[in-house]
């Protein structure tokens, strides 16, 4: 983990409530795709913990969604704004997992940190599907950029406004996608659904509340089947096996 | 000029009176990664009890304006695999004299923690914390009488030659009664305050944020409460006084301690600022400088 301070660069809605922020400055901090940072706001007393779209020499990508007060915060930020960004927070997916053809599962706001994933996948070698959960058409983002990456996309929206009407787990099961190991982000539910449903290995990375994000308040403690790990630090990516539902 | 930042809490000699607070810092090892914590006075560890504790259920934490609530409920693993593996690995990172936090849910629970922890001699201080407000059945049950705050005391007294700093809640009506009464039961410090006890509601899903749905409320909002109780306590007590409670600069350090403090520790600010501490240590020269402080006990207990 690192202390910096970043420069905003970009900041533009990606749909109504979907917005996408670039920051400059030093980012060796991050390492791996599936970390998150953590943001610190004026007048709000806890930093804001927002998952790494994708990152690169002196530049990171964030993508969030206005959900309360810091994220509103975020996305009236103009240009050139200056932020203080814990870097590098939590372990992030295991990229070097022995697979040839991975699935990676994506729900709404939890899409993000998988288009750096499949980066590195697909630098890798690997035969990279991605099956992308939304609710209707105008709140779809990125579906572009992962096809851009070299990634086969699949969609689902909840109403069928685009791709497969439902939800991941159905997109799965029409698709009869090949895959030999999976990654995942999104809602709980979601998540579940997908851990019961796929007979393969994989990972998923949860989201609890958080109070500090880097492992000292206990705050986002999580039972697994190999004992209490936080969130922010263990995590927030866990093996499909250590999860308790 | 060179300034004196040293200060004394019953005998052990600390370079610093900053003391990061139980439960905002573990037991050192992630800060260590990001600074070298032997610039602080000393280290308060996680709370510590006789049985491995996972705590309450999740979300734990809600933000306030200036502050938090947290209802983590004292998770940590046990005194024996607090002794056996975290603080050999402290050990590795940290110097100086540590104070340990301990907690339990009966007194004989107290007592055993304190006899083990006693044996461990990094170990300088044992702060017995009678004040958890997330823990039903013990914790700040005992912290809210001076009849059973007494009790303690003096069943923890009876089994260690360390000093013993007992923390209290702030959640009662006569803090300077039960401060005195762990004076008169043997106690050789007092630790103040604990988190208050705190709730929010989300309006939208008409449910409290915290599953537990009350918890302990603390940073730099309870402050002022913090100084007020700690110029109570330390004038009412003669043994010396552990500040406690939304400590966010090197300016409420030395506030603190003209309140009456001899030690200060710092909490949530932690939380929201990792090297919390490190600045404000490196801040306070300059503070004192400002204020024509040569040595900075020379300010403990200044207001009458």
């Amino acid at each position: 983990m690192q202390r910096v301070v970043l420069t905003v660069t970009k900041n533009e809605a990606l749909t109504p409530l979907i917005y996408e922020m670039h920051l400059a400055g030093d980012v060796s901090g991050v390492t791996r795709a599936g970390q998150f940072v953590e943001i610190a706001l004026d007048g709000l007393y806890l930093r804001r913990p927002i998952s790494v779209c994708n990152y690169d020499e002196g530049e990171l990508t964030l993508i969030y969604k206005v959900v309360g007060k810091g994220t509103d915060l975020m996305s009236q930020m103009a240009e050139g704004t200056q932020l203080d960004v814990l870097t590098g927070c939590g372990n992030g997916f295991n990229i070097d997992h022995e697979c040839k053809k991975p699935l990676l599962v994506g729900g709404g706001v939890g899409v993000p940190p998988l288009y750096r994933l499949t980066r590195d996948l697909i630098a890798r070698g690997k035969e990279v599907t991605v099956v992308l959960g939304f609710n209707t058409e105008s709140e779809i983002f990125y579906a572009d950029k992962f096809e851009a990456l070299g990634a086969k996309v699949i969609i689902a929206t909840a109403d069928g406004s685009v791709g497969v009407k439902g939800f991941v787990t159905n997109a799965i099961a029409e698709s009869g996608v090949e895959a030999d190991y999976f990654y995942s982000c999104g809602p709980l539910p979601m998540l579940k659904a997908l851990c019961n449903s796929l007979e393969i290995d994989g990972e998923v990375s949860l989201e609890e509340r958080m109070g500090c994000g880097f492992g000292i308040c206990m705050g986002c403690s999580i039972q697994t089947t190999k004992g209490a790990k936080r969130v922010c630090k263990e995590g927030p990516v866990f093996k499909k096996e250590e999860v308790i539902w | 000029m060179v300034r004196d930042l040293s200060v004394e809490l019953c005998g052990v000699r600390l370079d610093n009176p900053v003391i990061p607070a139980s439960g905002t810092f573990g037991f050192g090892k992630e800060m260590a990664e990001i600074y070298d914590i032997n610039i602080l006075g000393s280290i308060s560890f996680k709370g510590t009890t006789r049985d491995a504790r996972f705590g309450n259920p999740t979300p734990r934490i809600a933000e306030c304006p200036s502050g938090l609530i947290n209802s983590v409920g004292l998770q940590n693993p046990g005194v024996d695999a607090v002794i056996a593996h975290e603080l050999p690995e402290l050990r590795k990172i940290f110097r100086k004299p540590i104070i340990a936090n301990i907690s339990g849910f009966s007194i004989e629970e107290y007592v055993e923690c304190c006899q083990k922890l006693d044996k461990e001699e990094q170990v300088a201080i044992l702060e017995v914390n009678i004040s958890c407000p997330n823990v039903h059945n013990g914790g700040m049950a005992f912290g809210t009488s001076p009849e059973s705050a007494a009790a303690v005391t003096k069943a923890v007294k009876a089994v260690t030659t360390k000093p013993v700093f007992i923390k209290l809640s702030p959640n009662v009506t006569d803090i300077v009664a039960i401060a005195k009464a762990c004076e008169e039961a043997g106690a050789d410090g007092i630790t103040l305050i604990n988190t208050m006890l705190g709730m929010r509601i989300d309006i939208a899903r008409r449910k409290p944020v915290i599953a537990n749905k009350m918890g302990g409320f603390s940073g730099a909002a309870i402050f002022p409460i913090a100084v007020r109780m700690v110029y109570q306590v330390a004038h009412a007590v003669k043994i010396p006084v552990i500040g406690c409670g939304g400590v966010s600069s090197a300016e409420d350090v030395v506030e603190m301690m003209m309140a009456g403090a001899t030690g200060v520790q710092v909490g949530a600010e932690n939380l929201r600022n990792p090297y919390a501490c490190k600045e404000i240590i490196e801040e306070l020269p300059y503070v004192m400088e400002r204020l024509g402080i040569e040595k900075l006990s020379d300010i403990i207990g200044i207001i009458e």
